[in-house]
């Protein structure tokens, strides 16, 4: 083969794979889903699904430290997980208010990249419900359970993509993965 | 790659929850729709076509369509070349890949071969998609001797 090709995958290309398949899945739970809320659900299964074995692939990755508190575990989801996989770091608030409720801020959501505004009639669709089933599966996987939601959307109108995380067990006697 | 292992997880949460056998093979056995993957892969073929470098687009000979796919387009998704590409010179070519990267993670040897075509529709939707991105129709189908290798056979359609 006598041209002359790009050498390697620019990291951009890679990424825009999962972001635009992620995109053709959205579409197409719309097809085959009438309401929001099946659309939403379906996406947190799925993403649940990823999550457990997601988890699997992070820490053989990272050298994450064991973990003391849930803010530890959300600054490291935040921090390295999201790094890691999106690019992006979220900002996790200060929360004195709660020890088990938590955010994760995005001013910019990768997924949703090359997505305008949500779809005519589907003013309901949770377009990253993916991202919280992943991060439900992936806690559940190292025996945190956990609520995770989205609390606010810029796809909806709001300033920044807010995921909440409210861990369901008081802090006490928790298994958490060691590192080998 | 961090970003490869997301699409693959996706890709195989897609499969388990979106692969439905084609149910209307037609008269002689041709495929008459693209099943609900391959019709996704397509739009990403498409859509990563039209993303590609611009030098890229000004293709004259469909074999060089082809080289790109084998080289450029695989690379891009897969990390890697495509390990053959045989034609016949007559709009028939067909692609080899030994360790195709969907397949790796299920198993080795003759074990769900009969599985495999789920793993392989996506990616044959894509194929077609960035090809007709490029200006031609074409029709792909794999197929699976013995994992984790597999074909796919891109037939260009004539105007």
């Amino acid at each position: 083969m006598s041209q002359e090709f790009n050498r390697g995958p620019a990291p951009q290309q890679n990424k825009d794979l999962f972001i635009l398949t992620y995109g053709a899945l959205v579409a197409q739970l719309c097809k085959d889903y009438e309401k929001d809320e099946d659309v939403n659900k379906y996406l947190d299964k799925m993403g649940y699904g990823i999550g457990t074995r997601l988890v699997e692939d992070f820490l053989a990755q990272s050298s994450v430290r064991r973990c003391h508190s849930y803010s530890e575990v959300t600054h490291i989801i935040a921090e390295v997980a999201f790094k890691i996989y999106l690019g992006v770091t979220p900002s996790v608030p200060c929360n004195n208010s709660s020890r088990n409720e938590f955010s994760l801020i995005l001013d910019k959501n990768p997924l949703s990249e090359f997505v305008g505004e949500l779809p005519a009639g589907r003013s309901s669709l949770c377009y990253c419900s993916l991202l919280c089933g992943i991060i439900r599966g992936a806690l559940e996987m190292v025996h945190l359970a956990a609520d995770v939601t989205f609390l606010q959307d810029k796809l909806k109108g709001d300033s920044v993509t807010e995921i909440g995380i409210t861990f369901l067990k008081q802090p006490e006697e928790k298994k958490y993965r060691r590192k080998k | 790659m961090a970003d490869t292992v997301l699409f693959e997880f996706l890709h195989t949460e897609m499969v388990a929850e979106l692969w439905a056998p084609d149910p209307d093979p037609g008269p002689g056995g041709q495929k008459t729709s693209l099943t609900v993957l391959e019709s996704m892969g397509f739009r990403v073929g498409q859509t990563l076509g039209e993303r590609l470098p611009q030098e890229t687009l000004g293709f004259r000979e469909e074999l060089d369509v082809l080289r790109f796919l084998c080289k450029d387009l695989w690379v891009a998704v897969f990390h890697k070349q495509m390990d053959s590409l045989r034609t016949n010179h007559q709009g028939t070519y067909v692609l080899q890949d030994n360790s195709f990267r969907l397949l790796i993670p299920m198993a080795s040897g003759l074990q769900y071969v009969e599985e495999a075509p789920k793993f392989l529709a996506f990616t044959c939707g894509l194929l077609c998609g960035t090809l007709h991105t490029l200006g031609f129709q074409s029709l792909v189908t794999a197929f699976v001797t013995a994992l984790p290798a597999c074909k796919f056979q891109v037939v260009i359609q004539k105007p």
